[in-house]
Formats: structure tokens, sequence, C-alpha cells
């Protein structure tokens, strides 16, 4: 094909370039405006939002918050599933494709639905709405886990390590540490960061489920919007940084793997 | 023997536990208490029955279907465009816009709902500049949504097609050109069924992405926009007027017009195999 025919392709991804890096660029312009309300042009260029964005302490303790809600259902998400993924293959064969239809089945399910099941099911009760949350997390991230699991143990043929240390005498929980957990660990790294990501942009269940009362980094973003748009715009554009650097992280991480595997 | 199954059983419990507590469980209650009117304990269709009958209700549930609809049909239909030209491009170029891709559809949500209110909004700098031109554009309105909706779709139905569209083999063409076919016979009778199945596939997932979204819709409208999922959580979450039971059956329709558009996606592909074979 001759260069000149291509430019019709280059107009098209040009526009769609346009369509979807413009509300990005112009949210950083507005976190760097020093005010831009009338006018087409900003008035000045300043870093005082993102100065106030970082002394904010509610911000902070923001950050803190979901980190922490983010880390430890991930921790436990990992603590139960890696055995499950490990029995389920060695010791009950014939449910796997059972399994495997349940474990995948919070794809399909909209977190708006998952979060009126839970109100419907515990708001009577006392539990704690923390534990909730902690849970619908679980679900959301388990199927992006569980395929990490699964593809890592697959990689490296596990089964048939971990059957030759029961016969010669080891205990589960020595299985578990010495021989599973450093085998897949460079396998799950990708699936972990891609979940890390989905729980750092939740709001639905989060919102729902305990709202104002624990305020994770989205429900902080949704205040704020309605107070200072400058502050929320620091905010955007931080949350899109970190975001894209986990995205470069899991695409490197991925390439090594393949490059390794030819 | 025996002994060693039970403790393979224990090691599956705290995930049987943690699936039945928070999937299960949550479901089943959802589809009982939906057919259980508010604040009363006899079984009656009256949650559906007000649904169906009262349009504040069930014009949540056509302006979810046509919104979802509509920013599905515009999201494949262009993705299938850009896709075709984005494959054309060096390879170095297509590897690059992948990742602006990737940054993007991560792009959803309460952050963006918050870029259009900037771009878009009532003091929106697109709107200002509009203004000048004395054209009126209203963010949170059929179109203000669309538009919402159709950038988060776009970049999903990109990362569909690209797959596929990498699949098609240079060799068609030349065997096709070889037999005699012209560029048009070739697309229509070898391209076009290729694609087909795969089209259909991602306009039924975007469908179902865009009827499941909350977050985006409930950050740009706060809820005055009447959509079956903002509704949902008014009615689950609210802190005045919780009618969970009503909402509980709101939330089952939803999870049906879902199940309903994967059927019917499942009808054509087998009517599409069955042209091909």
């Amino acid at each position: 094909m001759s260069e000149g025919r291509k430019w019709p392709f280059y107009l098209i991804v040009i526009l769609l370039a346009l369509y979807l890096i413009i509300p990005l660029f112009v949210t950083l312009i507005y976190s760097l405006a020093t005010s831009w309300s009338t006018t087409i042009l900003p008035s000045g260029l300043t870093l005082k939002w993102y100065a106030s964005m970082f002394e904010d302490p509610t911000f902070i303790n923001a950050l803190i918050r979901t980190l922490l809600l983010i880390l430890v259902s991930m921790a436990v998400v990992l603590i139960v599933m890696i055995p499950t993924v490990v029995i389920v293959s060695m010791h009950f064969p014939r449910l796997e494709k059972l399994f495997q239809s349940i474990v995948l089945l919070p794809y399909a399910m909209p977190g708006i639905i998952l979060a009126s099941g839970l109100l419907q099911t515990y708001s009577s009760l006392e539990i704690p709405k923390l534990i909730l949350v902690g849970g619908a997390y679980f679900i959301v991230v388990m199927p992006y886990m569980y395929q990490g699991i699964r593809n890592s143990l697959q990689s490296v043929n596990m089964i048939p390590m971990i059957e030759a240390a029961e016969l010669l005498g080891s205990n589960q929980l020595k299985i578990f540490f010495s021989i599973i957990i450093p085998n897949i660990k460079k396998g799950i790294l990708v699936s972990s960061l891609l979940s890390f990501s989905i729980l750092f942009g939740e709001f639905t269940l989060t919102n729902l489920v305990v709202g104002g009362n624990y305020e994770t980094i989205q429900i902080y973003l949704f205040r704020v919007m309605q107070v200072s748009g400058h502050i929320s715009s620091a905010v955007v554009i931080a949350y899109l940084f970190v975001l894209s650097l986990l995205s470069l992280l899991i695409i490197l991480f991925t390439n090594g793997k393949k490059k390794k595997q030819v | 023997m025996r002994y060693t199954r039970f403790k393979n059983f224990l090691v599956l419990l705290p995930f049987i536990i943690i699936f039945a507590a928070v999937l299960l469980i949550p479901f089943i209650m959802m589809a009982i208490s939906s057919f259980f009117q508010d604040n009363t304990s006899s079984f009656s269709f009256y949650n559906f029955h007000l649904i169906f009958t009262q349009k504040f209700y069930y014009i949540a549930i056509t302006n979810s279907i046509n919104l979802s609809l509509f920013s599905s049909i515009i999201g494949s239909f262009l993705g299938l465009f850009v896709t075709y030209a984005i494959t054309k491009l060096a390879h170095q170029t297509q590897n690059r816009l992948l990742l602006i891709l990737n940054a993007t559809s991560n792009f959803a949500g309460v952050p963006l709902a918050f870029a259009f209110i900037i771009l878009l909004g009532n003091s929106g700098f697109i709107t200002l500049m509009l203004k000048y031109v004395h054209i009126q554009f209203n963010l949170y309105t059929w179109m203000g949504l669309i538009l919402v909706y159709v950038y988060f779709q776009l970049p999903l139905a990109i990362m569909l097609f690209y797959p596929v569209f990498n699949g098609i083999d240079q060799r068609w063409k030349e065997a096709a050109y070889l037999l005699g076919a012209s560029n048009r016979r070739y697309w229509l009778k070898i391209v076009i069924p290729y694609l087909l199945p795969s089209f259909f596939g991602t306009l039924t997932i975007l469908f179902a992405n865009a009827m499941g979204a909350y977050a985006t819709a409930y950050a740009l409208t706060g809820g005055s926009f009447n959509l079956m999922s903002t509704r949902i959580g008014a009615l689950t979450s609210g802190d005045i007027n919780v009618m969970p039971n009503l909402g509980s059956a709101m939330a089952l329709i939803l999870a049906l017009t879902m199940i309903i558009a994967l059927f019917i996606n499942q009808i054509i592909l087998k009517k599409l195999r069955r042209d091909i074979g």
C-alpha cells in the first residue's frame, strides 16, 4: 500500500486520540491553573493545588484507608485462593469445571447488584460494614487472582512437585510456604497489580455499603469534587499517575515473562 | 484416606464460606425479598407491579436500556473502524496507541465524570467556547451521558477488536484474489462474516458494561438522571425513602436484562454459525 493512501487511517486515529486525551489534558491544565472559571484560558500556572492536596490531612487519611483496605483484602484473597486452587486441581479434578465457572461469575456481576444483595442481607445485622466491603472486594478480584494463580501453577507444572513432596512426607504448611509460594510468586505479581488497580478505582461498592463512614480515595474525590475543582483535578491527575505506573509495571512484567518463554 | 479427604475439604472451607456469605446468600436473599413489599411480610408481586406501572420506575428501565444500547452500538461501530485504522499503522505506532488505550480504559467512574464536568459542565472549557458561537450544550442530558459513556466504552471495544483484526490472515486476501474475487466481494464474503461473531460479542459486553455502570452516572448527575443503577443505589442505600425490597426487585430486573442480552447473543451466534456452515 502506498504512503499516500494511509492518511485516512492516520486521521481516524488522531481523532480518536484527541477524544481520549482532551479530557485528561484539560484536567491536567485545570490542576495547574491559578483560576480558570469564566475565561477560555487559565489566568496563570501554579503548583499550589498539589501542595494543598498533600497538606490536607483528610486526603492522607483517605489514602491510608484505601491502601489498608485493599492490602488486607488482597492478602485474604491470596491466603484463601491459593490453597483452594491447588486442592481443587489436585484432589477434586471433577469439580474443576464447576469451580471455574463459579469463580469467574463475578466478571459478569455488576457492583450495584452485589451491593444491593449485601445490604439486603446484612444491613439489619450487627456486622461491621467494613467487613462487608472487604468481602465484596474479595469477590471483585477473585476472577483475576484465580486466573493468575492457575496460570502460574500450570506453567511451572506444580502438581507433580506437590505430589512428590507429599509422598516424601512434607506437611501441608511446609508445602505451601516452601514449594508453592516461591514458585508462583512471580506469576501472581501481575494479577495482584491488576487487582490492586481495580480496587484502587472502586467506588460503587464502597459508596453504597459504607459510604462516608470509611472515606476511601474515590469517596474523598467525590466529596471534594463538589467543593474545589482545582484540588479535585490534582487528585485525579495523581490518581491517574499511580494507575499508569501500575499498568506500565503490568505490561513490563507480562512482556518479560513472554520473552523468557520463547 | 477418608481422613485426608476431610482435611482437603477443610482447606476449601474458607473459600466456600466467603463465596456463600458474600455472593450466593445475598443473591438469593435479594431474589426472595423482591417478592415482598417493603414493611410487610406477605408474598406478592407488588414491587414488580409498581415498577412496571409507575412511570418514575419504568422510565429508569427504558432510560438505562436506551443509554446502554446507544452507547454500545456507537462504541462497537466506532471501535470497529478505529481498530481497522490502527492495524493499518506502523507497529511502533500501534504499540504506543495501545498504551494510551490501556491508560484510558482505567479512566472511568468518578474521575471520568469529573474530567467531563470541567470540560463540558455548565462553566466547562468547551461549553464556554461553544457559547461564543451561540451553541448551548448541557452535559447533564441524554447527549451528555452518551458522550461520557462512549468514552469508557470505546477503549474496551478497541481492546476486544484488536486481536480479532490481527487474526485476519493476509493469505485469505491473496487466495480470494487468486480465485478472482473483487475487493468488495472479499470484504462481503470473507472479512465481514469473520468479524460478525466478535462484533455481536463485543456489543453484548459493552451493553452489560453500560447497564451496570453506577459510579460514572452517579458522580455526573448525582442521581438526577433516572437510571436503573442509580435508582437501585438510592432505594437500597439512601438516607431517606429507603425501600430495599423494591431496590432488590429493580436489581433482579437489571440482572435479567443482562441475561436476556447474553441469550440473544447466543441465538445470533448460533444462527451465524449455521449460515456459514
